[in-house]
C-alpha cells in the first residue's frame, strides 16, 4: 500500500490528466488553428489509457492489491471494463466531431481538451471508492460536461441545453453531497468499506441513514437520468450539438450507472433490501415513462433521449436483483448499449442536408431508404436492435437482465419489463415506417467523412447477428468484472 | 447546550429552502445560483458537525473539497449564464423555453 503502489494504479488517470493540461497549453498557445491536431492528440491519449487499462481487465484484477490512496481508490477488472467503454464513446464523440464544428465555424480547440476533462473525470467516477473520490470525478465530468452542452455559443437551443444542464446538474449533486453528508454522519466513514461494516454491523438501520441511501440514490438517479429524476434529457439531448449528445449519451451514462453499481453493491451492500425498493421503481417507471414519453416525438434526437431513459430501465433491473450475475447482465448490456448508441448518434449525425444543415426532424428523414439504402439499412438496424428485437445483438442485453431477474425471483418485475418493451417496440417500428414506406422527402443528401462512415460500420457489424459471435467473450469479461464488485471487500 | 441534532436540524432547513429555491423561483436564474450555494453550504455544515460529533477529520477535509469545487462550479454556471443572456438577452426563468421541457 506504498505510494509507488498507488501512483502505478492510477497511471491511466495520470496519463490523461497530464495529456489534458498540456494539450490545454497548447490549446492555449496555438489557438484554433490546431484543433484537430489537439484532436488526433486527445485521441492518441485516450487510446492509449485504454490500452494501460485492458490489463487489469484480463487479469480480472480484485481485491485489496487493485486499491490506490488508503481506499479512496479501485483500479479493478470492474473499474477496466466500464473505463473501456467510456474511453471509446470519448473517442467516437472526437472522431465525429470535426466535421460537424466545421460547419459551424467553431472547431476550437477546448472541444478534446473537455472530452478528455470529461472522460477522466467519468474514470475516476467508476474507481471511486470513496465518496470523497467519487464527488471529485462526478464533478469533473459534470464542469466539463456543462461547458461542452453550451459548446454552440452562438446557437440558443445549444446555449439553453447548458444552462438547464448546470441548475439540475449542480441540484443533483447537492442532493447526493446531502446524502453522503448523512451517510458519513450517521456510519462514521465516507469509505465504501467502512460504510459497508457500518451498515452490517447493527440490525436495521437509523432513519438517519435511510436518508442518506435515499438521497445518495437519488442523486445518482439524476445522472443517469432515470425517472422520476429525467426531466431534463429530452432538452439537453435535443440543444446540445450532436456530437456531445453522443458523448451524454454513452460515457456519463455509462460512468454513473457503473459509479451506482459500486454504491448500491459495495457501500450500501448490506442492506439491499433498503435500496431495492426505489430501484425497482425507477427501472420500470424508466422503462414505461421512456416508451411513453417518446411515442409524440417529433425530432429524432428527442426521440433517442426517450429511448435512453428506457434503456435505463431495462439496465436497472440488473441492479434491482443484487446479485452477480444480474451486475454481469448489466455490464453486458452497458456495453451493447453503448454500441447502439454511437451507432445511433452517428447515424443522426450523417442525416445533412444539401448545405449541410443537420436533419433532425422525423419527416425529413422519409423515404430514406430509397435515397440512401445502407444510411437507412443502418439506421433501421439500429431502431431493432434498441427495440430488442432478435436476431439484433440489443436482443442479447435484454436477454441477459431479464434472465438474471428470473433467475433471482423477480419473475413479476420481468414480466412486467417484458411487457412494456413491447410499448417501446412501437415508436422504433415507426422510424423504420417512415424511412421506408413513406414518400420520399429528399432532404438528406449531404455526405459524410469517413470516421462517420467508419464508426457507423464497426458498430452496425457489432449489434447486428454478428455480435452473437461475442456473447462468451463479453460474457466471460463481464462475469470476470462482476466478480471484482462483489470480492471487493 | 447544542448538541449535533441541532446543526443536523438547520442544516435540513437550509437544504430544505435550497432545493424549494430552484423549483418555487420563477423570477431569475441568479437566485438559482445562490439556492444551489446554500444546499451546498446546508452539506458542509453536516459535514463538519458530523466531523466534530465523530471526533474524525474526514468530514472536514470533504468540506475543504466541497467549498473548493462549489466555486468552481459557480464559475462555470456564471459563465454558461453569460452566454446565454448575450444570445437572448434575458435571464428570467419563464423565459427558457426555447425548447419544450
Amino acid at each position: 500500500m506504498d505510494w509507488q503502489h498507488s501512483l502505478l494504479l492510477v497511471a491511466p488517470e495520470e496519463l490523461l490528466s497530464l495529456g489534458g493540461l498540456l494539450l490545454l497549453l497548447a490549446a492555449g498557445w496555438g489557438g484554433d488553428k490546431i484543433a484537430r491536431a489537439a484532436s488526433i492528440a486527445a485521441c492518441i491519449a485516450l487510446a492509449a489509457a485504454m490500452a494501460l487499462v485492458a490489463p487489469a481487465l484480463a487479469e480480472g484484477a480484485s481485491g485489496p492489491a487493485t486499491s490506490a490512496f488508503f481506499g479512496q481508490f479501485r483500479a479493478d477488472a470492474f473499474a477496466s471494463f466500464t473505463k473501456l467503454l467510456i474511453y471509446g464513446s470519448a473517442i467516437a464523440a472526437l472522431a465525429v466531431a470535426p466535421q460537424f464544428f466545421d460547419r459551424y465555424k467553431v472547431m476550437r480547440a477546448e472541444y478534446p481538451v473537455l472530452i478528455l476533462f470529461a472522460a477522466l473525470g467519468t474514470g475516476i467516477m467508476v474507481s471511486a471508492s470513496d465518496f470523497m473520490t467519487l464527488y471529485i470525478g462526478l464533478e469533473m465530468n459534470s464542469l466539463a460536461s456543462y461547458v461542452l452542452a453550451a459548446f454552440l455559443r452562438r446557437d440558443e437551443r445549444s446555449a439553453e441545453a447548458g444552462l438547464k444542464y448546470f441548475v439540475l446538474g449542480a441540484l443533483a449533486s447537492g442532493i447526493l453531497l446531502f446524502g453522503v453528508s448523512l451517510t458519513y454522519g450517521f456510519t462514521g466513514s465516507t469509505g465504501f468499506a467502512g460504510v459497508n461494516i457500518a451498515l452490517a454491523a447493527g440490525g436495521p438501520m437509523a432513519t438517519g441513514a435511510v436518508f442518506g441511501v435515499v438521497f445518495v440514490l437519488a442523486g445518482i438517479a439524476f445522472k443517469i437520468a432515470a425517472v422520476p429524476f429525467h426531466m431534463w434529457t429530452p432538452d439537453v439531448y435535443e440543444g446540445s450539438p450532436t456530437p456531445v449528445t453522443l458523448f451524454f449519451a454513452t460515457a456519463p451514462k455509462v460512468g454513473a450507472m457503473a459509479m451506482l453499481m459500486r454504491v448500491a453493491l459495495e457501500a450500501f451492500g448490506a442492506q439491499p433490501g433498503v435500496w431495492q425498493q426505489i430501484v425497482i421503481f425507477a427501472a420500470l417507471a424508466s422503462i414505461v415513462i421512456g416508451a411513453l414519453g417518446a411515442i409524440g416525438q417529433t425530432n429524432i434526437k428527442r426521440l433517442l433521449a426517450y429511448s435512453s431513459i428506457n434503456n435505463v430501465g431495462f439496465i436497472l433491473i440488473g441492479l434491482a436483483v443484487a446479485t452477480q450475475q444480474g451486475a454481469s447482465a448489466m455490464l453486458t448490456y452497458l456495453a451493447i448499449y453503448v454500441a447502439m448508441t454511437i451507432a445511433s448518434f452517428v447515424a443522426v449525425l450523417m442525416l445533412t442536408d444539401a448545405n449541410g444543415e443537420p436533419v433532425e426532424q422525423l419527416v425529413d428523414i422519409a423515404g430514406l431508404s430509397r435515397t440512401r439504402p445502407w444510411l437507412a439499412a443502418a439506421l433501421a438496424a439500429v431502431m431493432f436492435s434498441l427495440a430488442g428485437i432478435p436476431p439484433l445483438f440489443g436482443f442479447w442485453g435484454k436477454f441477459v437482465v431479464f434472465q438474471a431477474a428470473v433467475a433471482a425471483g423477480f419473475i413479476p418485475l420481468a414480466a412486467i419489463g417484458i411487457a412494456a418493451s413491447v410499448i417501446g417496440a412501437f415508436y422504433y417500428l415507426k422510424v423504420v415506417k417512415v424511412m421506408y414506406f413513406d414518400e420520399p422527402a429528399d432532404k438528406v443528401t449531404g455526405a459524410s467523412d469517413l470516421p462517420h462512415k467508419l464508426l457507423l460500420l464497426v458498430t452496425s457489424l457489432f449489434i447486428s447477428p454478428l455480435g452473437y459471435l461475442a456473447t462468451i467473450w463479453l460474457g466471460a469479461l463481464s462475469d470476470s468484472a462482476a466478480a471484482a464488485l462483489f470480492h471487493a471487500a | 447546550m447544542i448538541g449535533i441534532e441541532h446543526y443536523v436540524v438547520v442544516s435540513s432547513l437550509l437544504f430544505v429552502l435550497g432545493v424549494l429555491g430552484i423549483f418555487l423561483n420563477r423570477k431569475n436564474v441568479i437566485v438559482i445560483l445562490m439556492a444551489i450555494e446554500l444546499i451546498l453550504l446546508a452539506v458542509n455544515i453536516n459535514l463538519v458537525a458530523f466531523s466534530a460529533a465523530l471526533g474524525d477529520l474526514t468530514g472536514q477535509v470533504f468540506a475543504m473539497f466541497v467549498l473548493t469545487v462549489a466555486a468552481g462550479e459557480a464559475a462555470v454556471g456564471l459563465a454558461i449564464l453569460v452566454t446565454y443572456f448575450r444570445d437572448r438577452g434575458t435571464i428570467a426563468v419563464d423565459d427558457i423555453n426555447r425548447m419544450k421541457g
